[in-house]
């Protein structure tokens, strides 16, 4: 089929900070994935969804990317428990396109169980990062809801993966970051909510208590999340806006969210998103509320749920070199104080971003072993790439996380180093054993193999 | 000629190729009966319940290899079966095979020349037959912006391709005056499996999706030959017109 090997740099995850080279191949049924591995010819492999993924878990350099876009089909759908039996490259756009909305059996209509900040996701990427969502309080994380899945191994065994057959593997690959062989396919639990629109509540807090307390007063409604002014220090340090939302009971059939319209076709010479342009934004957005502080609106479920995915390709407003993202987790106990000085050090640092995005994470438990969430608070942060100051800020900031016991977020990562991530996830090397000997990510040379940082090297 | 009540009714031959999976899905979006033929039965099995769950009214399949011409008439009879006429017939399957083996070795440019040329030519004047009688639908094939000039990299292709745009234009000229339509549809580079491995440089590729909602677009329109994405038909223009002597100084 192949007669030379093609080495291609297109692949590039959603913060475009790491170029490598890869080999590709984009298998079109189980059969094709196990042909695929076994002419690797030696190389690691990894599977390559839909690249939203920010850093560098996705990434394979020299290796071979199974492209799983091929593998995209709908398999079956029970009307009567909502379990969706699809390929592990479908979408959760696929789902919210075709089986999102029908009738379930209480009257209400089925729906995602949970739902990371864009659509354009694929099932394997959803499972491979135990993605959580606006709604962790409420629901924890992806994982929570596999009924099941199908695993190819590189040895060409394909295991079905469940809480009762091969029970370890399966809680190895939930958050596995697609270590452990190559999903398949999987079923999915939906979850039957009143009606697809959503009643919206914005409100403004003027400091990071306000902020705490408004999460504690929340805990009736589905969705909550905050939009925080990064640049703000001293009284107002930890402002933002909360928006917490739920389902309304409403029939009526919302407007399908609109493909991508705007698109970022290039990258701007610098980029637009600037110190000063960051402070106007973050200024409108604080004061889009008015005098009351408050706005309630009921809305389409995509406008809150998937707030930029009406912008094609908007990662490359940042620039030729790409940004970063920073997501950390710190435990609750201990949650007010950390988030404090995580902001104080970024405000002091001037590298404020444009979208801070702080919200609280419940307790109910993941299967998965390498799985993010924990009951607490998580922080995220986008950074423009400055190269050695950005990551200079990066290790200030993983003093502050690790001291409160926290850990950070593969999924945004390109450049954790091995030892944050081996004290946020002391059941690695548990993983480390159950991992696949082919499967491997420039993430996983990274933090477990003690390969040398190729982030930095390139990033500088 | 949508009958609104049934939907449109749609058969396509090598449907598990990656710009018919992107129309078929298109077509099942709109509640679309459908009638598939490939020769990879797993695919085809799985291409079939997405169909259905996309919002297909029917579907239908058939494992069939259409280079084998002795199972032309079961293929035949199991589509009048399942949809009588179609509205449209969309001959999707070829290869690219490797142009290095095919313009060496004969036994590769023979089935080279099969799959692209021979084999879809065949099903099309069986399709033509029912076509005629029903006095209209419309009768699509992918063939290539390859087949517009025979070119150094891939002229057993390309000659397989442009002999099929040859034979759509004498069926259009044929039904001139009746109902029946024929499209070419003259794809560029797609990214699609068989071309996953390719370095994504140089040439601008077009996803299968763009690709398939250009399909849709001219079969609802009748138009006669399609360039997709559109600017190849003026980069073709160009290219076919150059002189010879400066043609040879390309490597294409």
């Amino acid at each position: 089929m192949v007669s030379a090997v093609a080495y291609s740099t297109g692949h590039r995850a959603w913060g475009r900070v790491h170029r490598f080279a890869h080999r590709v191949v984009r298998p079109t049924s189980p059969h094709d994935a196990r042909r695929a591995l076994a002419a690797r010819e030696g190389a690691p492999v990894l599977a390559f969804g839909l690249g939203r993924s920010y850093g560098d878990c996705c990434l394979n350099p020299e290796g071979l990317l199974l492209e799983t876009r091929g593998l995209d089909r709908l398999l079956a759908f029970d009307g009567e428990s909502g379990v969706v039996h699809c390929e592990a490259g479908a979408s959760l756009a696929d789902l919210l396109a075709t089986v999102v909305g029908r009738p379930a059996p209480d009257g209400g209509v089925w729906f995602l169980p949970v739902s990371p900040g864009t659509r354009f996701v694929t099932i394997g990427g959803a499972i491979a990062n135990d993605v959580h969502g606006k709604n962790h309080e409420t629901a924890g994380s992806f994982g929570r809801y596999l009924v099941d899945f199908r695993l190819l191994r590189s040895d060409g065994r394909i295991l079905r993966c469940a809480p009762d057959e091969n029970p370890e593997l399966f809680c190895a690959t939930i958050g596995g970051l697609g270590l452990t062989g190559l999903v398949l396919e999987a079923r999915l639990r939906l979850v039957s909510v009143p009606g697809l629109w959503l009643e919206l509540e914005e409100v403004r807090f003027e400091d990071l208590e306000g902020f705490f307390r408004l999460a504690e007063e929340s805990k009736e409604w589905t969705y909550t999340v905050a939009w925080v002014d990064c640049l703000a220090r001293g009284r107002a340090l930890g402002r933002g806006i909360f928006g917490r939302a739920r389902h309304l009971r409403d029939p009526r059939p919302v407007p399908a969210p609109a493909p991508p319209r705007l698109r970022v076709p290039f990258d701007p010479p610098f980029s637009p998103l600037n110190r000063f342009s960051l402070q106007l934004f973050n200024a409108l957005l604080f004061r889009r509320l008015g005098r009351g502080g408050r706005r309630h609106r009921v809305r389409p479920y995509h406008e809150l749920l998937y707030p930029l995915d009406s912008i094609g390709a908007w990662n490359r407003l940042y620039g030729a070199r790409g940004f970063y993202q920073y997501q950390c987790v710190v435990p609750r106990e201990g949650a007010f104080r950390a988030i404090a000085r995580l902001l104080d050090a970024i405000a002091a640092s001037g590298q404020g971003s444009f979208l801070a995005v702080l919200k609280t994470m419940g307790d109910l438990p993941s299967p998965g072993w390498l799985s993010f969430p924990m009951p607490g608070a998580t922080l995220a942060l986008d950074f423009p790439n400055r190269g050695e100051a950005t990551l200079a800020l990066f290790d200030r900031l993983d003093r502050i996380v690790l001291d409160a016991g926290g850990r950070l977020y593969p999924a945004k990562d390109g450049r954790m180093p091995a030892p944050v991530f081996r004290a946020g996830y002391p059941r690695w090397p548990r993983f480390a054993e159950l991992k696949d000997p082919v499967f491997s990510s420039a993430f996983w040379r990274r933090v477990a193999e003690g390969a040398t940082e190729p982030a930095r090297a390139r990033a500088a | 000629m949508t009958n609104e009540r049934e939907g449109l009714r749609v058969a396509v031959f090598g449907a598990t190729s990656a710009i018919a999976q992107a129309a078929l899905r298109l077509w099942a979006a709109r509640g679309a009966e459908l009638f598939l033929v490939a020769r990879d039965r797993e695919r085809l099995d799985r291409i079939a319940a997405d169909l259905a769950l996309r919002g297909a009214r029917r579907v239908e399949a058939f494992v069939a290899d259409l280079d084998d011409s002795s199972v032309l008439g079961r293929v035949l009879e199991a589509m009048d079966a399942a949809l009588g006429v179609p509205d449209v017939a969309l001959v999707a399957f070829g290869t690219l095979g490797d142009q290095t083996r095919a313009a060496r070795d004969p036994e590769a440019a023979r089935r080279t020349l099969t799959t692209n040329f021979v084999s879809p030519a065949v099903l099309l004047t069986a399709l033509a037959a029912r076509f005629e009688k029903a006095g209209a639908g419309c009768l699509a094939a992918i063939t290539s912006v390859a087949g517009d000039r025979g070119r150094a990299s891939n002229y057993v292709y390309g000659a397989a391709k442009g002999g099929l745009q040859t034979f759509l234009e004498g069926l259009r000229h044929r039904f001139a005056g009746t109902g029946v339509r024929v499209l070419d549809i003259r794809p560029g580079p797609v990214d699609t499996p068989m071309t996953a491995h390719m370095p994504k440089s140089g040439l601008p590729w077009a996803s299968a999706e763009r690709v398939a909602a250009d399909i849709l677009r001219a079969v609802e329109r009748g138009r006669s030959v399609l360039y997709t994405p559109w600017f190849w038909r003026w980069i073709m223009l160009v290219l076919r017109h150059l002189p010879q002597p400066l043609f040879h100084r390309l490597r294409l």
